[in-house]
């Protein structure tokens, strides 16, 4: 039977514009490719430019992990410069990371994620007392009413209608389903908490103020403690008491995404700096393929286009080639660039930091991870996964939310930021893990500005494209397997790229230039 | 959760604007809100974007986001939240252009690139198979919309993909604004910001619903949230009138001499915070980078941060960039 090509177009409840295209045969995905449909030149735009406008500049490249950037920009420029971070600066950077960790984590899996799983019409349903949900069901039983027959009628209950339709899409459970709806409206709140406790540190989110080189231009006052440290009780509360029982809850109603959009190779950066040297983390830093993890090497990073739209030299180290960005390139189908480590494509992100983490012999991490298998009798290699990752994101919130309450206690009462003057030259490396995973930035500095900038980024590894030798980006072969029961509502293709959590603008971003700005160290 | 006359005024332009807001107006909102059947259809688009206005979005509070959604407008399609995607998603688009619907306000999010539509496309012509361009999205959709809003700086004035690269003065994908896109139409409006504070978004839509227009400024902002500056409100205001500067980020005193942009942007932001109060720009100690205005990030050659001199004597800056002297204002250096 011949193969038929499946499309989604957009795939929302993303960051950013990506859409899948599948080959289905006999009912499975045969094949796939991963398309960036979206293009900006931010790395170009920063040339020239102030280096301490970067930091500013790089956490627009996106709204749901600014956080991440920002820093990732702050340690690389004061590699460039020279400096390390002030001590109380690291700490309010790691709340800061911590908290917005939290947010996009909570945001995936009940904003973005949980519709693929949990049936919203289950509200009409609803005969309890909760206010809220009252609402909700009386809102929807209006739509349909007052929309029907209307120009309109189509996007009634919008935005969470119209949506993919089929037998067994989603949770038959009434209980089950209201109980996610609830959480769905109370993840809404304890989201924006998150980002209070961003705003306490950082001025506001998305898009904090305060990061700069040498540290956070913040002071911990009592007040702004008070207020982080109280949203973070309530956080806490919710990822321990409501978070966990729902991944569970979905677990165990799709236990078969144990078993699709698997992946076997890991690369994490290493998060939440526990001193300024930039050695030592809360979730250690390696690759993994099977259970031995090994040393990071950033020299051994390339990234290749023969199917992404540039017209420039490939298998170049970040900061080495000159790109050309390319609208019409034969043969290739997206933004996105692939990243290759020794040539290997690697998945980054809660399941990689998680991974790399248990086979460091980190002992937090394995007592949750294995408890939290436990509930479906299953060993570490089921977590390689589509549900792996929900249930990563979740073991991050709970020993973030902890973590946090430790460097609160840390903060003592010296200064927040070093000093810095900008050099004529220099060049810098910024390694950090985002909520999606490893992210680095580099930066070449001449005569006081940027010469060069470049950030490979999260889902640029992950979404990426073939490679030169045509070999898949990690989603891509994630999907191999998929069972697709209907052509026209590919809704567990779906769910197994939203387990990855992309974010394409970060993802698209590479310079355009016209010609090579300096010869660069290969880090 | 839903809208009382405190939360109406406080969204309308904050405590201290409610003498601006007559009674007439609120038992005016009520009773439109009140019919469900009356409520504005929203449809959001995202082009060259970062989705941190769709984020800021959800940190609406009083109202919050569910009451928002629940009550206060009908939202069609959001790409960061909606239940449908693909074909599911794209169809409410396509009978939206199809059926020449025009009973929807157009929202969008980011700039659009005019050098070619592969730079920022969403689905495709089932037919041809021909990729489309949100440009295209949205010119169809403009074209019947009640108004256009621009969501944030870069849908506002192009913003951050509409910059040039400094060394080739070349913008890599031609990124418009949107009223670029519509030029001579009446019915398009701004609420710039890197992001725009929730209230914003949300005030100006009610206000639309209800009222019709609101007053803009000269870059189409609506001036009850842009029309004083961030210098006027800030809370180190009585630092600069004591003449006391900050030297260093986080240091006590008025930051302009670390370039802080205060006195060139108009914003509320020192009045009306950040996250339910959590924050705000100049509070932190980092300073107003000017995000709502036109010219960011650009501010001529100057760009973001600039170490100045402040000098109220001669009006030189100087930079403290080691051998680097830079002269002129603020804004036009």
């Amino acid at each position: 039977m011949a193969s038929q090509k499946v499309l989604i177009d957009p795939l929302t409840r993303i960051e950013g514009h990506l859409s899948i295209e599948m080959d289905v045969q006999d009912g499975k995905v045969v094949d796939a490719k991963c398309r960036g449909d979206m293009y900006r030149g931010f790395e170009s735009i920063l040339q020239g430019r102030n280096p301490v406008d970067a930091q500013q500049i790089v956490m627009r490249i996106c709204g749901v992990c600014p956080v991440s950037h920002g820093q990732a920009s702050s340690k690389c420029l004061e590699d460039a410069f020279k400096i390390k971070p002030a001590k109380n600066g690291r700490l309010l950077r790691n709340l800061l990371l911590g908290a917005n960790f939290l947010q996009s984590h909570i945001l995936h899996f009940y904003h973005l994620a949980a519709l693929d799983f949990v049936d919203i019409t289950a509200i009409l349903q609803y005969k309890g007392s909760d206010s809220v949900l009252i609402r909700i069901k009386d809102w929807v039983n209006n739509e349909f009413k007052v929309k029907k027959g209307r120009v309109d009628e189509l996007t009634a209950a919008g935005p969470f209608l119209p949506r993919y339709e089929g037998k067994d899409f989603y949770i038959k459970d009434v209980a089950t389903n209201i109980d996610a709806i609830a959480g769905y409206v109370r993840a809404l709140d304890i989201r924006q908490k998150t980002h209070q406790m961003v705003a306490a540190f950082g001025g506001r989110a998305p898009h904090p103020i305060s990061m700069v080189p040498g540290g956070v231009t913040t002071e911990p006052t009592r007040e702004r403690i008070k207020n982080f440290k109280s949203n973070l009780k309530d956080v806490e509360k919710f990822v321990n008491e409501i978070y966990v029982g729902h991944v569970v809850a979905v677990a165990k109603a799709f236990p078969e995404y144990f078993k699709l959009g698997r992946y076997d190779s890991f690369l994490s950066y290493g998060a939440f700096d526990k001193d300024e040297d930039r050695k030592d983390f809360m979730f250690e830093q390696g690759l993994l393929s099977g259970k031995k993890p090994e040393k990071l090497d950033t020299s051994k990073i390339r990234e290749q286009v023969r199917y992404a739209r540039y017209r420039s030299g490939s298998s170049l180290h970040p900061l080495k080639g000159e790109t050309v960005g390319d609208p019409n390139k034969a043969g290739a189908y997206s933004w996105v660039k692939a990243p290759r480590y020794d040539d290997r494509p690697l998945e980054v992100g809660p399941l990689a930091r998680i991974v790399v983490a248990y086979h460091s012999g980190n002992k937090q991490v394995k007592s949750e991870l294995n408890a939290l298998l436990k509930n479906f009798n299953l060993e570490v290699p089921s977590a390689l996964s589509a549900l792996g990752r929900h249930a990563s994101r979740v073991i991050e919130c709970k020993l973030i939310t902890k973590q946090c309450h430790e460097w609160l206690d840390e903060l003592d009462s010296g200064k927040t930021r070093n000093s810095y003057d900008i050099p004529e030259t220099g060049e810098g490396e910024g390694l950090i893990e985002a909520p999606r995973g490893a992210l680095g930035h580099w930066i070449v500095v001449k005569d006081h500005k940027i010469a060069n900038y470049q950030a490979v980024v999260p889902t640029t590894w992950f979404c990426s494209p073939r490679d030169d030798k045509g070999v898949r980006g990690p989603v891509e072969q994630a999907l191999i397997g998929t069972p697709i029961s209907d052509p026209n509502n590919p809704i567990e293709g779906a769910r197994v790229v939203r387990s990855f959590d992309p974010c394409l603008a970060c993802a698209i971003h590479v310079v355009e230039g016209d010609r090579e700005i300096g010869k660069f160290r290969v880090c | 959760m839903s809208l009382n006359r405190r939360d109406f005024i406080k969204i309308m332009g904050g405590t201290t604007a409610a003498v601006a807001f007559p009674g007439v107006m609120i038992q005016g909102c009520k009773k439109a809100l009140e019919k469900a059947a009356e409520r504005t259809n929203i449809i959001w688009l995202e082009g060259q974007s970062c989705s941190g206005c769709s984020v800021s979005l959800l940190n609406k509070l009083n109202p919050d986001i569910v009451s928002v959604i629940t009550e206060h407008i009908s939202l069609n399609y959001q790409g960061v939240v909606m239940g449908g995607t693909g074909s599911a998603a794209t169809r409410v688009l396509e009978e939206a252009v199809k059926k020449q619907r025009k009973d929807f306000i157009l929202l969008v999010e980011g700039s659009i690139p005019t050098k070619s539509d592969i730079y920022c496309t969403l689905g495709e012509d089932e037919k041809s198979h021909r990729a489309i361009g949100v440009r295209e999205w949205v010119e169809e959709l403009g074209k019947n919309a009640i108004a256009i809003v621009s969501i944030g700086t870069c849908a506002a004035y192009g913003g951050i993909p509409a910059a040039n690269n400094r060394l080739t003065n070349v913008n890599p994908t031609g990124a418009v604004s949107v009223q670029e896109l519509f030029k001579g139409k009446k019915n398009v409006l701004n609420i710039p910001g890197c992001p725009p504070h929730p209230d914003w978004m949300v005030g100006t839509l009610l206000h639309l619903l209800l009222k019709g227009m609101p007053k803009l400024d000269e870059f189409n902002r609506p001036v009850m949230y842009y029309g004083k500056t961030v210098h006027e409100k800030c809370e180190r205001l009585s630092y600069y009138k004591k003449g006391i500067f900050a030297k260093e980020w986080g240091d006590r005193g008025c930051l302009y001499e670390l370039g802080c942009l205060g006195m060139d942007t108009g914003c509320d932001i020192p009045v009306r915070k950040w996250n339910n109060g959590a924050g705000s720009c100049t509070d932190c100690g980092s300073g107003c980078i000017g995000c709502t205005e036109k010219v960011f990030p650009e501010f001529g050659r100057r760009g973001i941060y600039q170490r100045l001199h402040a000098d109220n004597t001669t009006g030189v800056n100087s930079s403290r960039v080691p051998g680097k002297k830079v002269s002129g204002g603020v804004i036009n250096g």
